[in-house]
């Protein structure tokens, strides 16, 4: 019974980041500005980061936090950057 | 799909609920990036996949490997932490980003009062306050 409550919430989950996955994608060839493409980004970097915790949960293996915890330091790094790129016209002064 | 049968139901039932709470906040998140129209406006949808879309995945997380392990598993924490702490750090330099874009190209999205403050704070008219000097 209680595998049954579990996959179904996880399948639920899967489903629901997938989703925002795609929606960020869209706001990232929508764009309309530099700015938007850029936030859209940091989204899709934390939607995927909680993905893949979530097929870690699936796998019941504790080896995707490692993955989870690169995709969170590299998705800051990247907006920042970017983000000093739109602020100054160059990322190192 | 073994270790799924091995949770109690006392775990399993929160382990759920904050997944599917988790994955709807991150939806909805992602759902007002495409929805709302003005930049400043989808500059806050996002909060939502890192406030408590990130903190309530992080807790079915922890929650059910201590249960697996018969131990408090706690690595998640640092995820947690460092996404909660970042997360201002990006937004507030990607929201000073846009402003001085904007006021570059004198957009129509900005207020007037946007259009004339200064990004540092400092009143131009303010004799007081000069500029630094460098």
């Amino acid at each position: 019974m209680s595998a049954l409550i579990l996959t179904i919430a996880l399948t639920y989950a899967q489903l629901a980041l997938a989703a925002a996955l795609v929606l960020a994608c869209a706001r990232i060839m929508r764009g309309p500005r530099a700015q938007d493409r850029v936030l859209a980004m940091d989204t899709l970097y934390v939607n995927a980061m909680l993905l893949i915790l979530v097929l870690g949960m699936r796998n019941g293996s504790v080896f995707f936090f490692e993955a989870a915890a690169i995709i969170a330091v590299l998705g800051f790094v990247t907006t920042v950057s970017l983000a000093k790129f739109l602020l100054r016209g160059e990322v190192i002064e | 799909m073994s270790h799924l049968g091995d949770l109690p139901m006392w775990a399993a039932v929160p382990i759920a609920f904050f997944l599917i709470l988790g994955s709807t906040l991150a939806l909805l998140g992602s759902l007002g990036l495409v929805r709302m129209r003005q930049f400043y406006q989808r500059l806050h949808a996002p909060t939502l996949n890192t406030s408590w879309g990130t903190a309530s995945v992080i807790l079915a997380s922890m929650l059910m490997f201590s249960v697996l392990d018969t131990r408090p598993i706690l690595h998640e924490l640092v995820i947690g932490v460092f996404v909660m702490i970042t997360t201002p750090i990006s937004l507030l330099l990607l929201g000073l980003a846009a402003l001085r874009r904007d006021r570059v190209k004198d957009s129509p999205d900005l207020t007037d009062l946007a259009r004339t403050r200064r990004i540092t704070g400092r009143d131009p008219a303010d004799p007081a306050e000069t500029a630094p000097e460098d």
